[in-house]
């Protein structure tokens, strides 16, 4: 990538090497350190004067360096950062030599051992910002997840002690995910179970899609705080609408078209796959928007229902994955009906779908106050006795 | 001079998380533990759930041998329900196992393991037109240019001015690197180059499967739908981008991957004669053609070469594999020392190493969560070379030619496939048949639409009412990383027993009761002549470890109590 601005800040040089370049003496560029100083000293009212503070702005600024990042890899797949290396938006290469100084990454970083241990170290002594994916098995003393002789707990309590910002990546740094289903043999927990007295942002999915996990880390770049959050607190920007409201299946769905069996007539005409058990009307994720691999398509689209894996505890509740949602009523017409009875059944569908609306906007303010997704009430994940049928038969 | 106690950890550019433990005296390694310190107890989470559930979960095992796992379980349901699939679903598979298989093995060697035999470093100091005359004489790549590689030059010493980032600690100027500078930054480029096909490749998964890392499968068949006549279903479009992507991956293995593998193992010939392990290789078919039930499938049918003879090709009997737990973490009834087989195992966790932090495992008799599995008592090598070196025991006149090729310009025999450069060879030679078959498999898929035969489901068998009470069955599959199995029992509709055999579980075991090694110990520590010239900068030993391409978080599973003791709330 090109610098777009002739001459502007190349990523590999520092400021101080940059003003230089630019035909900006030291002796300038500490003047002007110096008259910032005296500005930010006369607002603060430091005790110190300014000239103190005049030097540490010179020495921060002259040795400015891209942000550095570690990125833990937990008790987890590697799918969550295999996902990453696909991002369309920020390249790997791009993210990796220009935006940021990925300092620790076991999958990427060249040195093992005691020279990995001594980067880490080095790097969680400064500021830095954390993204970890995996959870963190608290069973057995931590010995289902160690590194470098050390537990995953441990080590992601001293990553966190200076990081200016805390990223859970994929369901099981949020939650534990696959292994914490039941029966949850090694204790996983996701990261806020751990580090409970600061903010952790959730990027969630199993994994999630490349953009949004670099994207987040962007908007942290580029603005200095994090997204916007929902209330599991996952960036809106991301997970702030349901897939169902942005579905290229969703018209059928209003129509009452969906496909009974995999690969039958409707599933061949691109009808909604609801009734094959897809979560899309429980789950709030981009998949729709921004669809998977540069925005080629995703499981919907390509024919497999939605399995909710942005949601919590998707393995326990939204599972059997082949059961339909339960709770509202559908029309169960197919496409072959007469106009007049289509009419009809997309009324329905509709009084269906706004009841589906509703209850999915209900769990996501009971979960915004209450933050335990045990606790929470699962009507529309799949708890209450086959009602399904019952929803059958009504239509 | 006194043995040395070396402890890797972590060992980096791998997929989960393993420890080496070594004995190191005069610069050669004596003795070597393979610790794998990662459990999660996936097959415990199985039981009691929908079958038809089981890949999305075993799937999770892993996400760089994506979509291996959710093939296994779907084939071992498959395989109990006697379910048979339409051949278009078969080709789909296939189409979406061997590209993972290539974007794997890429990915392995530029990303994982180049940075092995590769100076970051020195290739800053490259001449980027030399480089292009190097890069013109090896491959008809077009973008190995002067002007791009200058430009990467420029892009990574600007970069390593901001902070060395994944680059820093390197063993840079090491001795054992030994490329010149043109040859570093051609396959400096050639890194970063793959990241970028590696993406664009793969979007054949999302086509046919919704997404990548864990695309979908299905027990049954595949769900996409082909329709010709439809905008979302599998229609001209969606065709055509994936010849563009099969056409692309091809291109890349043959010009660019294929080349670099031969002109960098040039350099390093002694590497053919160290990491020799484990004597005995298995392979259950041809990569990327997996097979249900009796492991038959592919072109080349299953088989092992044992013991060193590796022009005598033997049949495999499933019945054979025994796993051990005497060095791992696990207790069962029958005791430490009884191997059992994958039908019979009743094995619970049991964590009897040091509370962490802790300095050191292999003091003590069990060092890792990784079971070891055993062939007729023989550890065994799976993965690339096991793969071709049984072609070749089979004569299978294709591979024979490819590996004729260039073992003539490494200059070896086939034994020297069983080294550590010999399975980073294999690999690459695997991929240029595999993009063959790439092509063979998709003409075969086209011709089916053509014939209107688009089938992708069979649903007969589709609801657990039409299931037998009890059922049992097997799914085999060639991973990138070798063979593995999944082995399902049903009950009343329910898993009431689940077990993966899984490549990196054969690979990276440790010690049996007999005390014989694993096959990353012995590639280690097996013939006494292992180099280590620096334990602080131990590069020989990543070189050997990553010729493996070890995948930690497959090679650690856990088989399910029998009888179906344990209660799992699904609903």
């Amino acid at each position: 990538m090109k610098d777009p601005v002739e001459g502007g800040w190349s990523r590999g040089e520092t400021f101080e090497e940059f003003l230089s370049r630019r035909g900006v003496s030291r002796r300038e560029f500490l003047t002007f350190c110096g008259r910032m100083a005296a500005c930010f000293a006369a607002a603060a009212a430091l005790p110190g004067g300014s000239h103190a503070l005049a030097e540490e702005m010179a020495q921060k600024l002259s040795g400015a360096r891209r942000p550095s990042v570690i990125y833990l890899q937990l008790q987890e797949c590697t799918g969550c950062l295999e996902s990453l290396l696909r991002s369309g938006s920020s390249p790997i290469d791009r993210l990796v030599l220009e935006q940021v100084s990925l300092d620790y990454n076991e999958l990427l970083m060249a040195p093992s051992g005691s020279a990995a241990e001594e980067v880490l170290r080095e790097a969680a002594a400064k500021p830095h910002l954390l993204l970890v994916n995996g959870s963190v098995p608290l069973g057995y003393d931590g010995a289902c997840c160690t590194i470098g002789g050390d537990s995953a707990a441990n080590i992601l309590r001293r990553a966190a002690q200076k990081a200016d910002a805390i990223m859970a990546v994929g369901a099981c740094a949020e939650y534990g995910c696959v292994q914490a289903a039941s029966p949850n043999l090694t204790g996983a927990v996701g990261v806020s179970d751990v580090i409970t007295d600061r903010p952790v942002v959730n990027i969630s999915g199993c994994p999630p899609i490349a953009e949004t996990i670099t994207a987040t880390l962007t908007y942290y770049l580029a603005y200095g705080h994090p997204p916007p959050l929902d209330g599991m607190g996952r960036p809106l920007f991301a997970y702030g609408q349901r897939i169902h409201d942005k579905c290229p299946r969703r018209a059928s769905f209003d129509a009452g078209q969906f496909a009974e069996r995999f690969d039958d007539e409707n599933a061949r005409r691109g009808h909604c796959l609801y009734r094959l058990g897809c979560k899309g009307p429980a789950t709030f994720a981009p998949c729709a928007t921004l669809e998977w691999n540069l925005g080629q398509s995703f499981p919907i689209k390509a024919g497999h229902p939605c399995l909710g894996c942005t949601e919590r505890h998707f393995y326990d509740r939204m599972t059997p994955f082949y059961r339909r949602l339960p709770g509202f009523v559908v029309p169960g017409l197919g496409v072959e009906a007469t106009a007049n009875t289509i009419g009809a059944a997309a009324v329905v569908a509709s009084v269906g779908g706004v009841m589906v609306h509703s209850a999915a906007t209900v769990i996501a303010k009971k979960r915004a106050k209450k933050a335990q997704p045990e606790t929470l009430p699962l009507a529309v994940l799949g708890d209450k006795e086959k009602p399904e049928e019952e929803g059958d038969k009504r239509a | 001079m006194a043995r040395e106690r070396i402890v890797i950890d972590p060992i980096t550019r791998i997929e989960g998380h393993l420890r080496i433990e070594l004995e190191s005296e005069g610069g050669r390694i004596g003795n070597a533990w393979a610790c794998a310190t990662q459990f999660r107890g996936i097959e415990r989470v199985l039981q009691g759930r929908d079958p038809r559930d089981a890949w999305a979960f075993a799937q999770r095992i892993c996400g760089v041998c994506t979509g291996v796992h959710a093939i296994a379980s779907v084939r071992a349901v498959e395989d109990a329900i006697k379910c048979k699939i339409p051949p278009c679903a078969e080709l789909i598979r296939s189409l979406v196992s061997g590209m993972a298989t290539l974007q794997d093995h890429v990915m392995h060697f530029y990303h994982l393991h180049a940075l092995d035999w590769v100076d970051v470093m020195s290739a800053l100091k490259a001449d980027p037109a030399a480089t292009s005359r190097l890069a013109a004489s090896l491959s008809p790549w077009p973008n190995n240019s002067a002007t791009w590689f200058r430009e990467v030059q420029k892009r990574v010493a600007d970069s390593a001015g901001g902070g060395l980032g994944i680059f820093a600690g390197g063993y840079w100027g090491h001795p054992a690197y030994r490329l010149p500078p043109e040859a570093n930054l051609m396959a400096l480029a050639h890194y970063l180059e793959a990241l970028s096909w590696q993406r664009e490749i793969i979007r054949l998964h999302t086509i046919f499967a919704g997404k990548n890392p864990h695309p979908n499968y299905l027990v049954g068949g595949m769900a996409c739908s082909i329709n010709l006549d439809n905008q979302i279903a599998i229609n001209r479009v969606r065709l055509d981008e994936i010849a563009g992507m099969i056409d692309q991956a091809r291109r890349f293995v043959l010009e660019v991957y294929y080349p670099d593998v031969l002109a960098i193992a040039s350099f390093y010939p002694e590497y053919a004669a160290i990491g020799v392990s484990s004597p005995t290789l298995l392979a259950t078919g041809e990569s990327a053609y997996s097979c249900s039930g009796a492991p038959a499938g592919g072109v080349v049918p299953a088989g092992l070469v044992l013991d060193g003879d590796y022009g005598t090709p033997h049949p495999f009997d499933p019945k054979k594999i025994a796993e051990f737990i005497s060095s791992a973490w696990y207790s069962q009834p029958e005791g430490d020392r009884q191997g059992l087989h994958p039908w019979q195992g009743r094995t619970e966790p049991n964590y009897t190493g040091p509370k962490p932090p802790f300095k050191e495992l292999s003091d003590h008799p069990k060092y890792t969560w990784c079971k070891a599995p055993r062939y007729d008592g023989r550890a065994v090598q799976v993965g690339p070379n096991a793969r071709i070196m049984v072609a070749c025991a089979q004569g299978h006149a294709e591979t024979v030619g490819l590996a004729g090729e260039g073992l003539a310009r490494l200059g070896g025999g086939v034994a020297a496939l069983n080294s550590t450069l010999g399975r980073t060879y294999c690999r690459a030679l695997e991929s240029v048949l595999l993009a063959r078959r790439m092509d063979q498999w998709f003409a075969q898929l086209n011709e089916r639409i053509r014939s209107g035969d688009v089938a992708t489901f069979n649903p007969e068998l589709w609801e657990p009412s039409s299931w037998p009470r009890q059922a049992q069955g097997t799914g085999f599959m060639e991973a990138a990383r070798g063979t593995l199995s999944h082995w399902i029992e049903i009950e009343n509709g329910r898993i009431s027993r689940y077990q993966a055999v899984v490549p990196s579980t054969w690979n990276s075991s440790g010690r049996d009761p007999g005390g014989q090694m694993g096959p990353f110990e012995q590639a280690l520590a097996g013939d006494g002549k292992h180099p280590l010239s620096d334990p602080k900068r131990p590069i020989e030993v990543l070189r050997t470890i990553h010729s493996f391409d070890p995948c930690e978080s497959c090679a650690v599973h856990l088989l399910v109590p029998g009888g179906g003791g344990v209660e799992v709330k699904v609903q």
